[in-house]
């Protein structure tokens, strides 16, 4: 009985199967992804239900779901569809409680154990008129603090973490793709992919090892196999992109700067003119939207590409004025 | 006035301990707390979640991929564990822990050596908050992965969002208490950050000279000082062990009451 109430009272928390069955424009985009994915997501449909040993339970998480799910869409219409992820539902107690119990078993385990065998570090007392070389922020802030490297203080600490953040919030909002919702898949969403995975393990993660691992005093580099020489010299040669191209003036050298600058955030500007009639994409996909991804991508690019000028060309400022250098 | 009967031999089928079990689960006291018994039957599993405060946090039932490691990685569910044996644990330090700069390197010398039990109190306050800061992470890059951030659910992934930032900012302002080298240097890092703010830090671009000073920029109000001095220390506490928290609990609150609203985990349609 409470099993019935429940499952009267389930189908309005889940909106999905409303939503997706508008039949029309649905179905288009969503007849080849939730096909695949319902494949790809609940491979053995049967095996949880049947696997309980007493066969009252089999026979009923078997039925009773079945029959629950059609009643939120429209009748007659989901009989004849092929069937979706929540006709494979089981009870929560004990098909889930069970995973989540050991799993915090697992790890309050592990916790436990490397609470004992490692201690958390506790240096000197505090000493204001003794700076430590180098002088690290926590791990998770040393991808920034490896950022400072290339971009002054406001960009590196102020701009780009706040980007990030905006940045990561918006995704839901411009990223229009319906397809790859709840299963994984590269092929259907590559750039999403692409660009998230590159700003995660190569631009954050692989910063905080390389900050945490291979800076040592005057946050100069070390390899691993290095000792880390507080007396090492590191050749400050870099020039800034206007010097490089022979630019003397001040003036013309940051008007210069602002061209690059800005010339930058244009190809974003010019790919848009040039595919818009192209791309469906770029069409469905809006001015608005279009221009809040290109800004943040171009914004994220800037970082491995400074990077790479200041490794081949010893570049130390694209643009140099006197209120703010980039 | 008659003779007592000999003890009878006790059947086996019903020992003691099934007796006294019988009795207590069928006391009115038990009774009144599980409402329900304990026989395997659909409408008992239904109601094992749909009575229990903390498990009714979850649907009765769900669909079989939700139930799968390898779908959420149960990094959802590890963030929160990593929260709570930090909630746990920290409240058993702030026993001892006094946040002024004459006593607090100190009072975490005392946990470390004389409290019992206070090393390892500390070493797992300090392990789970970097184990949270990882699998907010990785719980991150799986919603990513599965796509879990589109309609309906893009609100609660900027929920998460937030959660992840203030996850940051919970470990970053513990790392000051202990009052050590480690945490006065890399907070003096951290923070000085903030002096080149635009327009509001003093040497960042655009500040107005006269107005934003050392002593009265962004900075200057997040450490109560222009150094990372006692009140920072003060700042930080409350920030770590009040502010934070809540404002992180909260936030919890609703993330999770989305993923049932949003309709329950991400899957294909
Ligand atoms: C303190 C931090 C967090 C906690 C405790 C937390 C907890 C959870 C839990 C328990 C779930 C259920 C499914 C699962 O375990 O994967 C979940 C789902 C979800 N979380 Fe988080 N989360 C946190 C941070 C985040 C962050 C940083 C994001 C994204 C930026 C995020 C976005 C989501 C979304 C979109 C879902 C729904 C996923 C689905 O339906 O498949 N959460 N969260």
């Amino acid at each position: 009985m409470a099993d019935e109430k429940d499952m009267q009272r389930e189908p309005p928390k889940e909106p999905q199967p409303d939503g997706a069955s508008k039949p029309a424009s649905g179905s288009k985009e969503g007849g080849e992804s939730p096909k695949k994915g319902a494949e790809a997501a609940t491979p053995k449909p049967t095996p949880p239900a049947g696997t309980v040993s007493k066969p009252s339970t089999t026979a009923t998480t078997a039925k009773p779901t079945a029959p629950a799910t059609p009643k939120p869409t429209p009748a007659g219409k989901t009989v004849a569809k092929k069937k979706t992820r929540l006709d494979y539902r089981v009870h929560t107690w004990p098909h889930l409680v069970r995973s989540e119990f050991l799993v915090a078993i697992g790890a309050l385990i592990v916790l436990t154990i490397w609470s004992i065998l490692v201690d958390a570090p506790l240096e000197d007392p505090a000493n204001p008129n003794r700076t430590p070389n180098p002088s690290k922020a926590p791990w998770y802030f040393l991808g920034l603090q490896e950022m400072l490297v290339y971009f002054d203080p406001w960009i590196a600490g102020v701009v780009l973490p706040g980007l990030i953040i905006m940045g990561l919030m918006i995704i839901p909002y411009v990223d229009i793709n319906p397809k790859g919702n709840g299963y994984y898949t590269f092929k259907e969403r590559k750039f999403a992919i692409t660009v998230f995975l590159f700003g995660f393990l190569v631009l954050w993660v692989s910063l905080i090892i390389v900050g945490t691992f291979l800076r040592g005093p005057g946050w100069n580099f070390f390899a691993p196999w290095d000792k880390w020489d507080p007396h090492k010299v590191a050749a400050l040669t870099n020039v800034n992109l206007s010097y490089k191209v022979g630019i003397r003036d001040d003036f013309i050298a940051s008007i210069f700067g602002g061209a690059v600058v800005i010339g930058y955030y244009l190809l974003g500007v010019i790919y848009y003119l040039i595919m818009r009639n192209r791309s469906e994409v770029l069409q469905k996909l809006g001015v608005v939207r279009y221009s809040i991804v290109a800004f943040l991508f171009l914004t994220m690019m800037a970082l491995p590409i400074k990077m790479i000028l200041r490794w081949t060309l010893n570049i130390k400022y694209i643009w140099v004025t006197p209120w703010f250098n980039i | 006035m008659p003779k007592l009967p000999l003890p009878k031999l006790r059947l086996p089928e019903r020992s003691d301990f099934e007796e006294m079990k019988q009795q207590i689960v069928e006391s009115q006291v038990w009774r009144s707390i599980f409402r329900h018994g304990y026989e395997d039957t659909p409408r008992n599993r239904v109601l094992a979640v749909l009575d229990n405060v903390w498990l009714h946090l979850h649907p009765t039932k769900l669909p079989v991929h939700g139930t799968k490691l390898r779908f959420t990685w149960c990094m959802g569910g590890l963030t929160f564990l990593m929260f709570l044996v930090t909630t746990v644990t920290g409240v058993f330090l702030m026993f001892y822990y006094r946040p002024t700069a004459e006593y607090a390197y100190n009072d975490i010398k005392y946990l470390e050596f004389d409290v019992p039990f206070g090393m390892i109190m500390r070493n797992m306050h300090r392990w789970a908050a970097h184990a949270m800061v990882i699998t907010v992470w990785l719980h991150m890059l799986r919603v990513f992965l599965t796509g879990s951030y589109k309609p309906p659910r893009e609100f609660n992934w900027a929920v998460g969002v937030m959660l992840l930032t203030i996850t940051l900012l919970l470990s970053f302002t513990g790392y000051l208490l202990p009052w050590d080298q480690l945490s006065i240097w890399a907070v003096t890092v951290g923070t000085n950050m903030a002096r080149a703010t635009p327009v509001l830090g003093h040497e960042g671009p655009f500040a107005p000279p006269s107005i934003i000073t050392p002593s009265s920029d962004v900075r200057f109000m997040l450490l109560g000082g222009t150094i990372v001095g006692p009140s920072a220390l003060l700042r930080f506490y409350v920030l770590h062990c009040i502010f934070f928290p809540l404002l992180a609990g909260g936030l919890m609150m609703l993330h999770f009451w989305r993923v049932r609203k949003d309709g329950g985990i991400s899957g294909p349609l």
